[in-house]
């Protein structure tokens, strides 16, 4: 096969590429009273999606992207609980406020790299946190928001107490945001943007408007995270101060990074194991779960710096 | 005729440095033209100037008549600016097809596209891949680039640089450090450039650069010494001094 | 007049502790280029340490916070050994994951071993209760913050201008390959950086207990105001995080006293501010 042949059926999508979806609608049937994992799984699928976009594929190192996944939630919440409970138009609000968070916070802190721009990613989300700390009076503040009452999806659909709404819903979500973000890694874009962590010098000289592709991929990002937020925020029916800040932008690293980033499906496979994972053994020993964690960490930075996808790669001998 | 490069009283200083002074200098369609010069005669920066990688302190830059002195480097390169650098500057972690089709892309404006659209991501490949067959390292282009040996990569950092289809084409040493193989392959893709597009390279390699340029500029810290025909520029007392004077200090 | 007095005296106690802890940060990351997020553990252990110890086993204060500088220097040295010095060459991402897998880590041990509640502080008899200024009273343990503050900053400056050492670490921090070609241990040299710098953080914790809570979630809620310190003094620099403490000290007590409603959300926006308009920091190098 000729290498042009190869590379453009390197694009085409594979059967293994449905092996999530599977288990995903097999998990329908067969979870029974894990259905409420389950959609927490898949909203931090599509969080830890959001992020491999940003670092996996452009390369921007940042502990900030709980800010969008926060500004999602808040901005669901908020909706649900003083304008209306309907839940589609609650995403797109959710998606608009994060996207033009990360605009703005992209659009000024882009133009700086390394430790500079890590700590600027850093200071916006503490700088949410703090806002939605101190504007108790919309946000609920510490005690977090309440009355985040969501309508039946299409007027139709009701969320049950199994969380069986709930994770269909959270479910058609993904598959539609993985749809996009699937085409978009593999379209010249995407590949734009591997350029552009591979070597910005380059792209520069080729021609690319670097600092344009960037904040593009990053309000995205942004907007993905939003919507991931607000679908905790509705699924659960409530959002508190820690959607934001420096734990959870660290958590959501953490299970992209175990997964294997800038492999579009790292997230998939950290993020499902992981919350499995802290579900089964924190309930044994809940204090000692970051513990663990934290070592598996630096030994993965030590040893099997793909993740859990790169080890499988070498594995297989790739 | 409108040159396809010229530069009017390009000067870039440095505090009390002077790196380019007052160059005037013009590139006309179709050249081929060598810019020689002794060590940090500033003939790198020169080109750092033109690229737009360097800001000037003072003179203008005309691209096909028009003026690009102001334009970002990525603008210029959009109008048909293309380089090479002197040191490999490329997609390491990449394969050697995705890296001139990255070049291909963007002069083709779909750089930016976020649909897949099969035709033009395959039209782009297959131009991409045409290109690594003139350069005869069509059989690499699925190793990575890191994978391939110094002669090799140089020959990539050039496809890459063609693969922007450029009107004006500088070439940075392209045959600096590469064994006899890869050179002589180098030397005859250089030679077999399309006619229309205005090539200058900068060499130290005077064999390369006599049998190569029908015109020459001589550098010497940072102004022109003199320009003219490979003829005129051996005949020259000057530039055997600047040479030969070289070669006495070493 | 009474709350601009405050402000500025509550701010530079705060800006104290903050630098004390903060300048061992600069100058690791200014001398290898790592980034070291777990900075804020030694901190947080040298706190933990010293309340511990006085609290539980009624050691006296000086000899608590000797006793945590100590142990964190030398704990600093074997972690750096052990596992710091493996990733020297290492991307700013790795760096950043482990130095966060240290954190999670920490916390996890401090929460076991003392629970999540903040430690209370009992500040020794001697240094409780107000000082008399003439004018107005201050709380005297600030005061003593201040005092010992000075004088802690005035030692490691001189000391950074004096020795050898001071002499060699300004060498390795402005040029590593040239202090290197001119014989200088930049590896030895920076494990003693370090251990000085981890030490000192150690002792701003144990100092601070008063202002910054001890409890597991330190390391990770204040790591962003240590962070900033750096980011906006500049690595490498003695007197740019200074600068930056105090401006970061007074501006957030400044907030906090006279707008609370907005706490500490204006200091986040100038701080971001600051660093786009010096991306390098204040006294850093480009």
């Amino acid at each position: 096969m000729s290498p042009v042949d190869a590379s453009i059926r390197g694009h085409r999508l594979r059967a293994i590429e449905l092996l999530p979806w599977l288990i995903a609608i097999g998990g329908y049937f067969g979870f029974g009273d894990y259905l409420t994992l389950g959609s927490q799984i898949l909203i931090m699928i599509l969080f830890a999606l959001s992020l491999d976009l940003v670092l996996g594929y452009a390369g921007i190192v940042t502990l900030g992207h709980s800010a969008f996944f926060g500004a999602g939630a808040y901005a669901a919440g908020i909706y649900a609980a003083y304008v209306t409970g309907e839940p589609l138009s609650g995403l797109l609000i959710a998606a608009l406020t994060a996207a033009l968070i990360g605009w703005i916070s992209g659009f000024v802190i882009l133009r700086t790299q390394g430790l500079a721009l890590l700590m600027l990613t850093l200071a916006v989300t503490a700088l949410l946190a703090e806002a939605a700390n101190k504007a108790s009076f919309i946000t609920g503040g510490a005690d977090g928001l309440q009355g985040v009452d969501i309508d039946p999806i299409f007027g139709v659909f009701r969320f049950d107490l199994f969380g069986r709404t709930a994770y269909l819903y959270c479910l058609a979500v993904l598959f539609l945001t993985w749809l996009f973000a699937r085409r978009l890694v593999h379209s010249s874009f995407g590949r734009s943007l591997v350029g552009i962590r591979e070597n910005a010098a380059r792209m520069h000289a080729i021609g690319s408007p670097v600092r344009r592709r960037l904040l593009t991929v990053y309000t995205i990002s942004a907007a993905l995270a939003g919507i991931a937020g607000a679908l905790l925020a509705q699924t659960t029916q409530f959002v508190g101060l820690t959607v934001l800040g420096f734990q959870r932008s660290g958590e959501i690293l953490i299970m992209l990074v175990f997964g294997g980033i800038g492999r579009l499906y790292g997230a998939f496979v950290g993020a499902s194991l992981y919350m499995i994972a802290q579900d089964q053994l924190a309930k044994m020993d809940p204090e000692f779960w970051y513990f663990w964690i934290g070592l598996l960490l630096v030994l993965l930075v030590m040893f099997a710096r793909g993740g859990i996808l790169g080890l499988i790669d070498r594995l297989l001998g790739r | 005729m409108t040159p396809a490069l010229e530069t009017i009283g390009l000067h870039k200083r440095f505090g009390a440095l002077t790196v380019a002074n007052d160059i005037h200098f013009r590139l006309e369609a179709g050249a081929r033209h060598a810019l020689i010069g002794p060590n940090g005669a500033g003939k790198t920066t020169f080109v750092n100037l033109i690229t737009g990688r360097l800001p000037p302190s003072a003179g203008r830059i005309l691209l096909g008549g028009e003026d690009i002195t102001a334009l970002p480097q990525a603008a210029r390169v959009r109008r048909g600016l293309g380089r090479t650098f002197q040191i490999n500057t490329l997609f390491r972690g990449l394969s050697v097809l995705e890296n001139v089709c990255l070049a291909v892309s963007e002069r083709a404006g779909i750089g930016g596209d976020m649909l897949w659209r099969f035709g033009a991501r395959r039209a782009a490949l297959e131009y991409g891949y045409a290109l690594l067959e003139r350069l005869r390292i069509a059989d690499d282009a699925a190793r990575l680039v890191k994978e391939l040996p110094y002669g090799k990569q140089r020959l990539v950092e050039i496809a890459i640089a063609l693969g922007l289809q450029p009107s004006v084409l500088l070439l940075d040493e392209p045959a600096a450090g590469v064994p006899a193989a890869e050179s002589a392959i180098i030397l005859d893709v250089i030679e077999r450039l399309p006619s229309d597009i205005a090539v200058l390279i900068i060499e130290h390699d005077m064999e390369l650069v006599f049998r190569f340029a029908r015109r020459i500029t001589v550098l010497v810290q940072g102004s022109v010494l003199i320009e003219g025909t490979p003829a005129e520029i051996a005949a020259d007392a000057r530039v055997r001094e600047v040479y030969l004077g070289e070669g006495h200090h070493a | 007049m009474e709350a601009l007095t405050s402000i500025l005296f509550h701010g530079l106690a705060y800006a104290m502790i903050l630098y004390i802890v903060s300048v061992g940060l600069s100058v690791t990351m200014g001398l290898m280029g790592f980034v070291n997020l777990a900075h804020g553990v030694f901190a947080m252990a040298g706190g933990y340490v010293t309340v511990i110890l006085m609290n539980r086993y009624a050691v006296p204060f000086a000899l608590a916070l000797a006793i945590a500088f100590v142990a964190l220097a030398l704990l600093s040295v074997i972690l750096e050994r052990t596992l710091y010095a493996r990733l020297y060459g290492a991307s700013e991402l790795d760096q950043v994951l482990f130095t966060i897998g240290l954190i999670f880590m920490s916390v996890a041990i401090v929460r076991y071993l003392w629970g999540p509640l903040p430690q209370p502080v009992h500040l020794p008899h001697a240094l409780s209760g107000q000082l008399d200024f003439g004018f107005r009273t201050f709380p005297t343990y600030r005061s003593f913050l201040i005092a010992a503050g000075f004088i802690l900053i005035a030692l490691l400056w001189l000391g950074i201008e004096r020795t050898r050492f001071g002499a060699q670490l300004r060498a390795a921090v402005d040029n590593r390959r040239m202090a290197e070609s001119i014989g200088i241990d930049t590896r030895r040299l920076f494990s003693l950086a370090f251990a000085l710098g981890s030490g000192l953080a150690a002792l701003g914790g144990g100092l601070g207990a008063d202002i910054l809570a001890i409890y597991p979630g330190y390391a990770t809620e204040y790591l962003v105001y240590f962070l900033m310190v750096v980011a906006i003094g500049g690595l490498g620099s003695l007197r740019g995080p200074f600068i930056a403490a105090l401006l970061l000290g007074f501006g957030d007590t400044a907030c906090k006293y006279l707008v609370p409603e907005l706490g500490a959300f204006f200091v986040f926006a100038a701080m971001i501010v600051l660093l786009l308009w010096r991306p390098a920091g204040l006294f850093g190098r480009a």
